[in-house]
């Protein structure tokens, strides 16, 4: 049995040295850096210890506006992408004829590269000294006013950034919601037809309870990828976020690192737990409140 | 409320559109099933029969012919507006809800004066639980039950609603083999309180045997007899209808008819009066079997299978189509199994001869 055991854990070895080297000794040097104060990577010294760096990050204007800009994103896309793949499953799941062109379409976004996306996207939204973009042009023909959503005012810029990172998470959200409507028992439906179910009905009653353990993966990890927004933004607004007033919180990290006003492993620390901590936080509410809504 | 079907016929085009090659399902049913029957819809897979329910449900819409529910012509009405209440194979309870709310659910539909209040819901979903008796499980999950509670409950949703007639999908297929017995009688207990018309499919004889105030027998989509459990077992149409029905399974033999005697190999075992000379197929039934010493029928001994009530005789033939003949005779007939052969004589009525081409049954006197 000890022997056995022995073994195990031999065989256990590599994986094991991989993820603490990896994994945990990191996990744990952010809590420590985050509690040294004016620590110093090049020489490896700090003055002393404390909550100097989370108070410094939660006084930081840049790193409010990033808690704001990622909690507005967070708010308006996780619902909206997925109601809209709901939808859209709900759709494709009742079609016949080219559901199968259909279902390709909904996927290509996530095949994309974001940077390749977020090329598309300034083409569409920005207005340049020659052209007012795609965009504008339908504004403009509905009688609108030619708006700069790249480098214009801030509710312009965050919707451009929603509208995209909606259309980014989408694909994904629509192909688990499609198979797992494709997975409800057909002899339910078929039951409540003979019962003469009204559509709304069937699917308040039995679709949305089916499928909730899903829909509930996808908030849960939709606020987390959601948390996590960064690359959506560069591919939009360029890598001086601050300046564009669209950082996020992931955004202002790295920018602590490894930014123009960089060098501060330990505020870029401190703003990573208070992340971690507000993440830990939603989806404790989350899964809390799955737990009363979700039939397993 | 009495069922009409006429001409009834379902065909499903090929999946692959270039071959013309259609299966027919259903073919030229006609019926009247009587006002408050159980009927039993009976034969082997993919004969038509779950076919047959679906079209009366609605679920699919028949190719050509009509059905008819009293004097209503319901063939193109969907199932919502046909008054079924249909209880499926998997029994496809709600998994999220309770038992009551899975009763419930057919009465939360009704629509305009029909509307019940919640205390009115609550109160015929109860009545239905209690004369399925499963009201001590209301607020269980389906999950939290056995099958034949589970199949109670589906059969309580069905009924909720007080449909004109009542499908049952191979009800008891799912159950294990003392339930099955013990849901069945349910079944019929439940079918006689309510007096509701209601058509179950099986591919079980003995189930469709044992309940049923008349069994269908269908084959390829071609209904073969329709009758009494009793009259279609004593009297087969068919050589499909005797081989169908009972357990142990009718013997069939290669046999002859030679001067209005039928011969099975080299011994005349039966007469029958009124036949033409003709190769034939004799079905003789297990009970059909007369142990006799100086029986006309002789056949090679191969075991003894003593049951308690009555005795197992398992014997050989050459003329056998199949491997073994099973006869059953009373526990009081000591069979000598010291002998290599066992002699019988035949009960008439028990042997039934069949044209070898068109299988037909072949009357004699």
């Amino acid at each position: 049995m000890k022997k056995s055991n022995i073994k195990a854990w031999l065989y256990l070895l590599p994986a094991l040295v991989f993820l603490g080297v990896f994994m945990i000794y990191p996990l744990f040097d952010v809590v420590v850096y985050s509690f040294e104060e004016g620590y110093n990577s090049a020489s490896q010294s700090f003055f002393g210890t404390g909550l100097y760096n989370f108070s410094y990050v939660l006084h930081d204007p840049y790193f409010l506006q990033a808690v704001k800009n990622t909690f507005i994103l967070v708010i308006i896309t996780v619902p909206v992408s997925t109601g809209l793949s709901l939808l859209i499953s709900l759709a494709l799941s009742s079609i016949r004829k080219l559901k199968d062109l259909f279902q390709t379409l909904y996927f290509l976004p996530y095949v994309t590269n974001t940077l390749a996306v977020g090329l598309v996207f300034m083409i569409l939204f920005k207005k340049t000294a020659y052209s007012d973009g795609l965009i504008n042009l339908l504004i403009n023909i509905f009688g609108g006013q030619s708006v700069d959503f790249i480098e214009g005012p801030y509710w312009a810029k965050m919707l451009v950034l929603c509208i995209y990172t909606i259309w980014i998470v989408m694909p994904f959200k629509i192909l688990i919601l499609t198979s797992s409507l494709a997975s409800v028992n057909q002899d339910y439906y078929k039951v409540a037809r003979v019962d003469a179910t009204p559509k709304w009905r069937v699917f308040s009653k039995i679709t949305l309870p089916m499928i909730s353990p899903m829909l509930f993966y996808l908030i849960i990890t939709g606020f987390i990828g959601a948390f996590k927004a960064y690359s959506d933004a560069v591919a939009l607004f360029g890598v001086n976020l601050n300046a564009q007033g669209m950082n996020t919180i992931v955004g202002y990290v790295l920018d602590m690192l490894y930014g123009n006003s960089g060098g501060y492993p330990s505020y870029a620390s401190a703003a990573a737990l208070i992340l971690f901590a507000i993440v830990l936080t939603v989806t404790v509410i989350n899964l809390l409140v799955s737990k009363k809504k979700v039939y397993y | 409320m009495k069922i009409v079907l006429e001409h009834l016929t379902k065909i499903y085009p090929n999946r692959n559109r270039k071959i013309k090659d259609e299966k027919i399902a259903v073919n030229d049913f006609t019926f009247e099933i009587p006002d408050g029957k159980l009927i039993g819809l009976l034969g082997p897979s993919g004969c038509g029969k779950s076919t047959t329910l679906n079209l009366i449900c609605g679920l699919e819409e028949a190719t050509s012919g009509k059905i008819f529910f009293g004097e209503d012509d319901v063939t193109k009405a969907p199932p919502e507006n046909r008054g079924v209440g249909m209880v499926f194979q998997n029994y496809a309870l709600y998994p999220h809800m309770t038992v009551e709310q899975n009763i419930m659910f057919p009465l939360g539909n009704l629509k305009g004066e029909a509307k019940l209040s919640k205390e009115q819901m609550k109160a015929k979903a109860l009545e239905v639980a209690k004369l399925v008796q499963i009201d001590e499980y209301m607020d269980r999950k389906p999950a939290e039950l056995s099958g034949g509670q589970q199949q109670r409950v589906a059969i309580a949703r069905a009924l909720v609603k007080l449909p004109r007639v009542l499908l049952l999908d191979e009800p008891l297929s799912n159950l294990d083999a003392r339930l099955r017995l013990q849901t069945r009688e349910e079944i019929r207990r439940i079918q006689r309180e309510t007096q509701i018309t209601t058509i179950f499919v099986t591919h079980d004889q003995e189930e469709a045997m044992s309940i049923s105030d008349m069994i269908v027998v269908m084959e390829t989509g071609i209904v073969q007899q329709i009758g009494k459990p009793q009259d279609v077992y004593d009297d087969p149409k068919n050589l499909f209808v005797a081989k169908f029905l009972g357990t142990p399974p009718i013997n069939v033999f290669d046999a002859e008819v030679k001067d209005e005697k039928l011969y099975i190999g080299e011994s005349a075992v039966l007469d029958v009066k009124g036949v033409a000379d003709q190769p034939v197929f004799a079905g003789i039934r297990p009970e059909g079997f007369i142990l006799a010493d100086d029986g006309v029928f002789e056949c090679k001994l191969s075991s003894v299978e003593v049951m308690g009530r009555d005795t197992s005789v398992v014997s050989k033939h050459n003329a056998l189509l199949g491997t073994e003949i099973r006869s059953i005779i009373p526990a009081e007939n000591k069979v000598d199994t010291s002998s290599p052969l066992v002699r019988f004589n035949l009960k008439p009525a028990k042997v039934h001869i069949f044209n070898k081409e068109t299988t037909e049954r072949i009357y004699f006197k």
